[in-house]
C-alpha cells in the first residue's frame, strides 16, 4: 500500500486487521460523492456556484490555517476536513449570496464550529451547519433571497448579487424565486416532482438534484465511508411522518416523495447527519438520532415558522448526541449485570 | 489569644440586630420617597408628552386631545382613566371642532406584544395614521413595521370596512388593502389584525359621526401637566 | 506610600481583575443590555452609581453593622440606590430607560456589587472603599462598553447612533440579538485570556533570562 500510514506507529494487541481507512482518504471519499451534486450545482447555477463555494471553501481553509499551531498547521490542511466543510457549507447557500458572506460562513463555520472545540474530533456540532446557521441569524434577508436556476447571460455569467463588495448589501433587485417548500407553505403550490429530483428548481446550490445526492450517497455507503442506519432512519422517518399526516389531510401536508426530494433533506440527511464526529457511535444510537432528526425537520417544516427545518432539526440532534451515546453504551462484557458486594 | 477573643466576641443583642436593619429601613424608606415625589411631576409629564405627540403623529390637523372612555352606554371624556380601563383619544383642530379618534392596541407579534396607536376618522371610515408604540420585533425584518416608511404610509388613508387585508407587496389596489413587507409578512399582519380587532371592538360603542364629545374645557389642552 | 495603595486598588478593577473578563461577573446586565454602545454606557454609569454609593455607605459604616446582620444591610442599601438611579433615569433620560428596561432594578442582584460590599468595602476604611469601587465599576463599564461597540458596529453599522459605514452597510442582525452578546463577549475573553497567557509567557522568558544569566 502507498498510502502514508496513519498513524506510524501501531501499538496494539492481536488480532490486527489492517484497512485503509484514514481520517484524509474518508475525507476524500465524501468530496467524490459529493462531485455529481456540485457538479450540478454549476450547471444549474453557472459561475456563480464557483464564486459562493469557492469562497466558503476559502474562508474554511483560512481559518483551520489560521488557528492551527505551528506544529499542526499543514497537517490540518492535509486531512481536507477544512475543505469538506467549505464545500459542505457551499452548497448549502443560495446561488445569489455575496461572496464575502460565503466566505465568512465558512471562517466561522471552522472557528466557531471546530478549532474552539479543540479540534478535529472534539467539535459537538457539525462546523458546516454551524456556519450556515450563523449566516441566517446574522444575514436573513440575503439567505433566503433565491434565484431561479439559470443566470440571464449563461454559464459564464454571475449573479449580480454575488459580486457586492464586502460589508456592503446586495444592490440590484434581482428576480427572485420561491424555493418549493417556500412554494408549500406560503402559496399552498406544490412543485412538480421530477423538477425536485433533477434539480431545476430555486434553492441552495446543491440541494436541488435529489438523484445526484442519492447517488453519492450510494457511492458512500460502498465504500463504507457512512453508518447507512443514520439516513436510512431520517427519510424512513420522513416518509412515514408525512403518509400519517396526509391521511388526515392529503390538501394540507406534502406528500411523502414531496417531502423526501425537497429542500435540504437529502443533502442533509446523508452527507451532514452522518458525520462521524457529531453523531452517536452506537448502531441504536444511530437509529435514535435519525428518527429524532427525521422528526424534528418534519415538526419544523408543517408546523413551525419557518419552511425547512433540517438545519435546525440536525443541530439539535448534534446537542443530544454525547446523551444518546451515553444511555445507548453497549454494555461490557462481565460488567454491569450486577454489583458484588 | 487575640483570635480566641474574637471568636468569643459576644453576640450582639437582639435588640441591636432588629434596631440596625430598622433604622437602615427607614433611611432607605425616607429616600425612596423622597426621590419618588421629586421625579413624579417629570415622569408624569414625559408620559403625558409622548402620548400627545403619539395622537399627533397620528390624526393630522389635531392640536387638542382628550381621553373618552366608554361609560354608562356612551362615550364621555373623562380627564384621568381608571387604571385598565379601556380608552380611546379625541383629537380637535385649533378651533375645538373634533376631526377624529387615536385608538390604541395590542397584540401578539412575531415575538412580543405589538403596542400600537391609529388614527381613525369616523365620518370618512378611514385610517389615516399609524404608530408603533412598542415591539420587539426582529432587528432588520420585523422591526420594518415602523422602519419602513412605505409600510407606515400605507395606514395614512385605509378604508376599514370591510376589514383591511393584507396582500403581497406591490399588489395592493383597494382602499382596504396593505401591501406586506418582504421578509415579514408576520409582523406585518400582525399590525393589520390588531388595527382590525380594536375596530371591530370599539365599532358599537363609538357614537354616529357628528355626535362625539365635545372637547371639556381648556384643562385638557395641557395634558396631565400640573 | 498611601497614594500608590489607593491608586493599585482603582487600577486593579480596571484590567487585571476586571469583574467582567477575568472575574466574569454581572453576565446578567453584560449580554442583556449591550445591544448599543449608549445603552452600554447607561448601564455602567447606573451600577457605578450604585456601587460607589454602597461601598461609600457600607465602609463608613462597617463598625456599626452587626456581622449577623451584614448582608440585609448590604442589600437595603443597595437596593435604595438602584431605586434612585431607577427614578433618576426614568425622569430624564426616558428613552434608554425604556430600552434597559427590567435590567436596572435587577442591578440589585448584580453580584459584582454585594460581592465587593462583603469582601472590601466591609473591611477596608472608606477612602479604599471608594477607590475600588470606583476601579471595579470602571472596569466593568469598559466592558460592557467594549462589548456593546462592538455589537453596535456589527449589528447596526453605527456607534452611539451615529453612521460609520456607507448607506449600504449589511447589518449582521444577529450581533443586536441576545446570541449576539454571547459570541461577542466569548471572542472577547478568548482575546483576553491569550494576552494573558501570552504576558505570562513572556514573563517566564524574562525570568528564565535572568537566572541563566546569573
Amino acid at each position: 500500500m502507498k498510502e502514508r500510514r496513519d498513524p506510524d506507529l501501531l501499538l496494539f494487541h492481536a488480532p490486527l486487521l489492517r484497512q485503509g481507512m484514514t481520517t484524509p482518504k474518508a475525507m476524500r471519499d465524501v468530496i467524490i460523492a459529493l462531485m455529481p451534486a456540485t457538479g450540478a450545482s454549476l450547471w444549474f447555477f453557472g459561475l456563480s456556484a464557483v464564486l459562493v463555494i469557492g469562497s466558503s471553501i476559502a474562508g474554511a481553509v483560512l481559518a483551520e490555517w489560521l488557528f492551527a499551531d505551528r506544529a499542526s498547521r499543514g497537517e490540518s490542511l492535509r486531512d481536507a476536513t477544512g475543505i469538506l466543510t467549505g464545500l459542505l457549507l457551499g452548497l448549502t447557500l443560495p446561488p445569489g449570496l455575496p461572496m464575502w458572506m460565503a466566505f465568512l460562513g465558512g471562517f466561522v463555520g471552522i472557528a466557531l464550529g471546530k478549532v474552539i472545540w479543540g479540534g478535529l474530533g472534539h467539535n459537538l456540532f457539525n462546523p458546516a451547519l454551524l456556519g450556515r446557521a450563523f449566516l441566517l441569524a446574522t444575514f436573513p434577508i440575503a439567505m433566503t433571497t433565491w434565484v431561479p436556476a439559470g443566470p440571464e447571460g449563461g454559464f459564464f455569467s454571475a449573479y449580480a448579487g454575488n459580486l457586492a463588495l464586502p460589508f456592503m448589501q446586495v444592490q440590484v433587485d434581482g428576480v427572485s424565486s420561491a424555493t418549493p417548500l417556500g412554494l408549500f407553505k406560503f402559496e399552498q403550490e406544490a412543485t412538480p416532482l421530477t423538477g425536485l429530483m433533477f434539480g431545476r428548481i430555486g434553492g441552495s446550490l446543491g440541494e436541488t438534484s435529489g438523484l445526484l445526492l442519492l447517488l453519492g450517497g450510494i457511492y458512500l455507503w460502498l465504500r463504507r465511508d457512512l453508518d447507512w442506519r443514520i439516513p436510512v432512519s431520517i427519510l424512513g422517518t420522513v416518509i412515514v411522518f408525512s403518509a400519517i399526516l396526509g391521511f388526515f389531510d392529503a390538501e394540507r401536508f406534502p406528500t411523502p416523495m414531496f417531502s423526501l426530494f425537497s429542500g435540504g433533506l437529502m443533502l442533509g440527511a446523508i452527507y451532514m447527519a452522518t458525520d462521524p464526529v457529531t453523531s452517536p457511535v452506537t448502531p441504536r444510537g444511530a437509529w435514535f438520532f435519525g428518527i429524532g432528526t427525521g422528526l424534528l425537520v418534519m415538526l419544523i417544516r408543517v408546523f413551525g415558522g419557518l419552511p425547512e427545518g433540517v438545519m435546525y432539526a440536525i443541530l439539535l440532534m448534534n446537542a443530544a448526541t454525547p446523551l444518546i451515546d451515553r444511555y445507548t453504551q453497549p454494555r461490557v462484557f462481565g460488567h454491569g449485570v450486577e454489583k458484588k458486594s | 489569644m487575640s483570635s480566641d477573643t474574637l471568636k468569643q466576641a459576644p453576640a450582639p443583642s437582639s435588640l441591636r440586630l432588629v434596631m440596625t436593619l430598622a433604622i437602615a429601613g427607614l433611611v432607605s424608606g425616607i429616600a425612596i420617597i423622597g426621590i419618588y415625589e421629586s421625579t413624579l411631576p417629570t415622569i408624569t409629564a414625559n408620559k403625558a408628552r409622548e402620548l400627545r405627540e403619539a395622537v399627533f403623529k397620528v390624526l393630522p390637523g389635531v392640536s387638542r386631545m382628550q381621553a373618552l372612555v366608554y361609560r354608562d352606554g356612551r362615550i364621555q371624556a373623562v380627564t384621568e382613566p381608571e387604571k385598565d380601563e379601556p380608552v380611546v383619544y379625541g383629537g380637535y383642530d385649533e378651533a375645538g371642532d373634533f376631526v377624529g379618534y387615536a385608538m390604541p392596541g395590542a397584540g401578539p407579534g412575531f415575538q412580543d406584544t405589538i403596542a400600537l396607536l391609529y388614527g381613525y376618522m369616523p365620518r370618512e371610515r378611514q385610517v389615516v395614521g399609524m404608530e408603533i408604540l412598542e415591539s420587539r420585533e426582529t432587528p432588520g425584518l420585523g422591526d420594518k413595521i415602523y422602519k419602513d416608511a412605505e409600510f407606515v404610509a400605507e395606514f395614512s388613508a385605509l378604508s376599514v370596512e370591510p376589514e383591511i387585508v393584507t396582500v403581497k407587496k406591490g399588489t395592493g389596489a383597494q382602499p382596504n388593502e396593505v401591501d406586506a413587507i418582504t421578509g415579514a409578512t408576520i409582523s406585518a399582519k400582525a399590525v393589520v389584525r390588531i388595527i382590525n380587532e380594536t375596530h371591530v371592538a370599539w365599532a358599537e360603542q363609538l357614537p354616529a359621526p357628528g355626535t362625539e364629545p365635545p372637547l371639556a374645557g381648556e384643562s385638557t389642552d395641557d395634558g396631565a401637566t400640573p | 506610600m498611601k497614594k500608590n495603595e489607593s491608586y493599585e486598588e482603582f487600577v486593579k478593577g480596571i484590567w487585571r481583575d476586571n469583574p467582567v473578563f477575568a472575574q466574569v461577573l454581572g453576565m446578567c446586565p453584560m449580554l442583556a443590555v449591550t445591544n448599543s454602545a449608549i445603552n452600554a454606557i447607561a448601564m455602567g454609569m447606573a451600577s457605578m452609581f450604585v456601587l460607589v454609593g454602597s461601598s461609600f455607605l457600607v465602609s463608613i459604616f462597617r463598625n456599626v453593622i452587626p456581622k449577623q446582620v451584614r448582608i440585609s444591610c448590604f442589600i437595603i442599601i443597595i437596593a435604595t440606590f438602584v431605586t434612585i438611579a431607577d427614578y433618576t433615569l426614568l425622569a430624564l433620560v426616558p428613552k434608554v430607560h425604556k430600552e434597559l428596561g427590567a435590567f436596572i432594578p435587577l442591578i440589585v442582584a448584580n453580584c459584582l456589587i454585594l460581592g465587593r460590599q462583603e469582601a472590601f468595602a466591609s473591611r477596608y476604611p472608606t477612602r479604599l472603599a471608594v477607590m475600588d469601587a470606583l476601579g471595579m465599576a470602571g472596569g466593568f463599564l469598559l466592558a460592557l462598553f467594549s462589548l456593546g461597540a462592538v455589537r453596535e458596529i456589527l449589528g447596526d453599522g453605527a456607534l452611539f447612533g451615529v453612521r460609520i459605514f456607507s448607506e449600504n452597510f449589511e447589518p449582521w442582525i444577529v450581533m443586536i440579538l441576545p446570541p449576539g452578546g454571547f459570541l461577542t463577549l466569548g471572542v472577547i475573553l478568548l482575546f483576553f485570556n491569550w494576552f494573558k497567557y501570552k504576558k505570562d509567557e513572556f514573563l517566564a522568558d524574562v525570568a528564565e533570562a535572568e537566572r541563566s544569566g546569573n
